[in-house]
C-alpha cells in the first residue's frame, strides 16, 4: 500500500504540451500563465451569481407566474366581480369620491405582490441553503466578497418582485364586474417603474434580513405572523388618506413599509386620489433600501464566517 | 525533504469557539507547513479539530489566533484572493440544487470570472474526465452520492486550484466508489496538484499521502511520511499465532520468550501475540516452538506496521473511526 503513495510520481507533465497532445485534462497547479484566459473583473461575476438566480428563476417560470398572480387575482376576482355583482345596484355605486373599490385597489394589490414575491424570492431559498443543505457553501467558496453576494441576493430578489408586480398589474386591471372598471392611469409609467423598482429592492433586502436572522423552521410562522398584519395595515385595500378619521391608526402604520409602497404606486397611477406626498414616500423608500441592504449583508456574513 | 516553495504555512493556530455559553477549544497551537505538489493529509478521529483546521485555511472560519498563508495569501485579509487559488471540497454536499451537474461547474466558472463559455468547455472536459459526461444535464438530486462527490471535486478543479482542499472525501461512500475516488485523486497528484485532505479513515491516509499529520484533540501528535511515523514508533509488526482452544501456552511462552529479535510476547488464552521488528526469521521460530512443544496451531496473523499501530503508540489509545 505504502509504495504507491511515494512522495514524487515520475510523471509530471507540463501544461500547454501534454493539453495539446493529450485530450486527458492535466492538473496543472494554479494554472500556468499561458493558457490561463483573462478572468473579468468584478462586475462580471456580479452578473454571473445573478444569472445564476435568473436561471433557477426561469426553470421556475411557470410556478413563479402562479405564486404571484393567483392570490390578487382571487381578491379582485372576490371584491371587484363577485361582491359587486351579488350586492345589485347598491354595490355597483362608485364608493365615497367617486371613486370604485376596484381603482384603490390595483395599486394596493401590486403593491403586495412586489412585497410578498420580494421578501419570499429571497427568503426561503436562502433559509434552506444556509441550513438543511449548507449549499450556500458553493457561492461562499466561491471567489467573490460576501457584499457581493448580498447584493446578488437581493438584485435577483428585487427583480423577481419588480417582475411579480407587472404581471400581477393587466390581471388585477382586467378582472372587474361591468361598469366597475378601474380608473387608473399608466400616463406616469416611468414613475411608476422607478416606485416599483425601489419597492422591490427595499422588501428584498428585508427578505434577506429575515432570511439571516429568522431560524428556519420558524419562518413559516414569521411569515403567518407578519405578512397578514402588514398587508392589511399596508393601505393595500385603502388609501392611508381614509385612515383620517382613525388618527391614532394613520400614525402607527406609518411604521409599516408596505404603506409606502402602496401610496406610491397610488400616487402614481391613480393622482386623483389623496395620497401621501412624493417627497415622503421616496425618502422613505430609498432611505429604507439603504438601511435593508446595509443591515442585511452584514447579518448575510454574520451568518455565513465562524 | 524536497526543497520545494510552501504552498500553506500554519503557526500556532488556534479556535476557540463559544458554545452554550462553554468555550470549546477546537485547536490548539497547530503548526506545520505543505509543500507545492504535495499530497498532504490532516488524519484524526472525528472532533479532533481536522475541519476546523480545514475551515480557518479555506477562508470559512477566523483563527482565534495564529498565522496562516495559503497559496502566498492570508485567508483573514486577503479572502477573495485564497479563493481564487484554492479549490474547497467540504464534507457534505454542498452543490446547488436547483442547477444540473455541467451548470454547477458552469455558475462556479464563471463567479470566479470565467466567460460562460470557457466556464462550460472547462465543465464539460471534467465531467468527461471523471467518467460523468453522460450525467452532466441531470440535476443534482438525481446524482448517486459517488457521482455527488466526483461533481464536487471537478467544481472545486474549475479555476485550476494551485490547492485542492478536501474535508472527508469518502465517508458516506460505498466502498467501490471510495477505491474509485482514490485512483482519481492519484492521478490528479501525479499530474502535480497540491492536494490537502483530512481524513478520519487510517487507510486512506495510508494510501494517498506523501505526508500525514496525526491530529487529535486539536494538536499535531506527529507529522512526516508514512515511514517516518512508523520509524518514529518502532515499526513494529505484531504476529499472532493462534492454538486449539484450552491450549496451555506457558511452557512455550517461556521458550519465545528467550527468541531473539522479541520486543514482547504475550499469551491472551490460546493466542500467542508477539512483537517484533523481524518478521521473517521470528515467524517460522514461532511456529517451530509449537511445533515442538506438539500444539496445533490453527491461524497465524501478520500486521504489519500501521498508521493505526502508529496512533495507538502516540496516543496510547484505540484508534476510534
Amino acid at each position: 500500500m505504502t509504495t504507491e503513495s511515494g512522495p514524487t510520481p515520475e510523471v509530471v507533465p507540463h501544461s500547454a504540451t501534454v493539453l495539446a497532445q493529450d485530450k486527458r485534462i492535466t492538473f496543472v497547479p494554479g494554472g500556468s500563465p499561458a493558457v490561463a484566459p483573462v478572468l473579468r473583473p468584478g462586475g462580471w461575476r456580479f452578473l454571473a451569481l445573478l444569472a445564476r438566480d435568473m436561471r433557477v428563476l426561469r426553470r421556475d417560470l411557470f410556478g413563479f407566474v402562479m405564486r404571484s398572480i393567483s392570490q390578487p387575482l382571487m381578491f379582485v376576482f372576490v371584491f371587484a366581480y363577485v361582491m359587486p355583482k351579488t350586492s345589485g345596484s347598491a354595490g355597483s355605486a362608485p364608493a365615497p369620491g367617486g371613486i370604485s373599490f376596484a381603482t384603490i385597489l390595483v395599486p394596493g394589490m401590486v403593491a403586495s405582490a412586489v412585497m410578498l414575491q420580494s421578501i419570499m424570492s429571497v427568503s426561503q431559498p436562502l433559509v434552506m441553503e444556509l441550513s438543511y443543505t449548507r449549499e450556500i457553501e458553493d457561492r461562499v467558496l466561491a471567489p467573490v466578497p460576501l457584499w457581493m453576494l448580498a447584493a446578488s441576493k437581493i438584485v435577483a430578489g428585487a427583480i423577481q418582485g419588480f417582475a411579480a408586480g407587472l404581471v400581477v398589474l393587466p390581471c388585477v386591471m382586467l378582472v372587474h364586474a361591468p361598469g366597475q372598471a378601474p380608473h387608473v392611469s399608466l400616463a406616469h409609467w416611468p414613475a411608476g417603474l422607478a416606485v416599483l423598482a425601489l419597492a422591490a429592492l427595499l422588501m428584498s433586502g428585508l427578505g434577506l434580513l429575515l432570511g439571516t436572522i429568522v431560524e428556519p423552521r420558524k419562518l413559516s410562522l414569521v411569515f403567518t405572523v407578519m405578512i397578514v398584519p402588514i398587508t392589511m395595515l399596508g393601505c393595500v385595500y385603502y388609501p392611508w388618506a381614509a385612515l383620517g378619521r382613525i388618527q391614532w391608526l394613520q400614525w402607527l402604520v406609518l411604521l409599516n413599509p408596505l404603506v409606502y409602497v402602496s401610496e406610491g404606486l397610488r400616487a402614481v397611477m391613480v393622482p386623483g386620489v389623496p395620497h401621501l406626498p412624493v417627497w415622503a414616500f421616496l425618502s422613505v423608500l430609498t432611505a429604507g433600501t439603504a438601511i435593508a441592504c446595509l443591515v442585511s449583508s452584514r447579518t448575510l456574513r454574520r451568518r455565513l464566517t465562524d | 525533504m524536497r526543497v520545494t516553495p510552501a504552498a500553506i504555512q500554519v503557526a500556532d493556530l488556534h479556535k476557540t469557539y463559544e458554545s452554550s455559553g462553554r468555550q470549546v477549544h477546537a485547536v490548539r497551537g497547530i503548526t506545520l507547513t505543505v509543500a507545492e505538489g504535495e499530497f498532504f493529509g490532516l488524519l484524526g478521529p472525528n472532533g479532533a479539530g481536522k475541519s476546523t483546521t480545514f475551515g480557518m485555511l479555506t477562508t470559512r472560519v477566523k483563527p482565534s489566533s495564529g498565522r496562516v498563508m495559503v497559496a502566498g495569501a492570508d485567508p483573514v485579509r486577503e479572502p477573495v484572493k485564497v479563493k481564487r487559488r484554492i479549490g474547497a471540497v467540504s464534507q457534505y454536499n454542498t452543490l446547488d440544487r436547483q442547477l444540473t451537474a455541467l451548470e454547477n461547474l458552469e455558475f462556479r466558472g464563471r463567479f470566479a470570472g470565467l466567460s460562460a463559455r470557457e466556464a462550460k468547455a472547462r465543465g464539460r472536459e471534467l465531467l468527461d474526465r471523471f467518467g460523468l459526461g453522460d450525467r452532466s444535464d441531470a440535476m443534482v438530486h438525481r446524482l448517486s452520492g459517488g457521482q455527488a462527490q466526483r461533481v464536487m471535486i471537478a467544481r472545486a478543479l474549475l479555476t485550476r486550484p494551485a490547492i485542492l482542499f478536501l474535508d472527508e472525501p469518502t465517508s458516506g461512500l460505498d466502498p467501490q466508489t471510495r477505491v474509485n475516488l482514490w485512483h482519481l485523486l492519484r492521478e490528479m497528484h501525479d499530474d502535480g496538484q497540491t492536494i490537502v485532505l483530512t481524513t478520519h479513515y487510517l487507510e486512506e491516509a495510508e494510501a494517498l499521502c506523501d505526508r500525514i499529520a496525526v491530529v487529535d484533540h486539536g494538536e499535531v501528535l506527529a507529522v512526516g511520511r508514512l515511514d517516518e511515523l512508523k520509524a518514529q514508533v518502532g515499526g513494529e509488526t505484531i504476529l499472532t499465532v493462534v492454538h486449539e482452544a484450552g491450549t496451555n501456552l506457558s511452557g512455550v511462552l517461556d521458550s519465545v520468550r528467550l527468541m531473539p529479535d522479541i520486543t514482547t510476547a504475550v499469551a491472551d488464552g490460546a493466542t500467542l501475540r508477539v512483537h517484533t521488528p523481524r518478521v521473517e526469521t521470528v515467524m517460522p521460530a514461532l511456529l517451530r516452538a509449537s511445533q515442538n512443544a506438539g500444539l496445533s496451531v490453527l491461524d497465524v496473523s501478520v500486521r504489519r506496521p500501521s498508521l493505526e499501530t502508529v496512533f495507538l503508540t502516540l496516543t496510547g489509545r484505540e484508534y476510534r473511526e
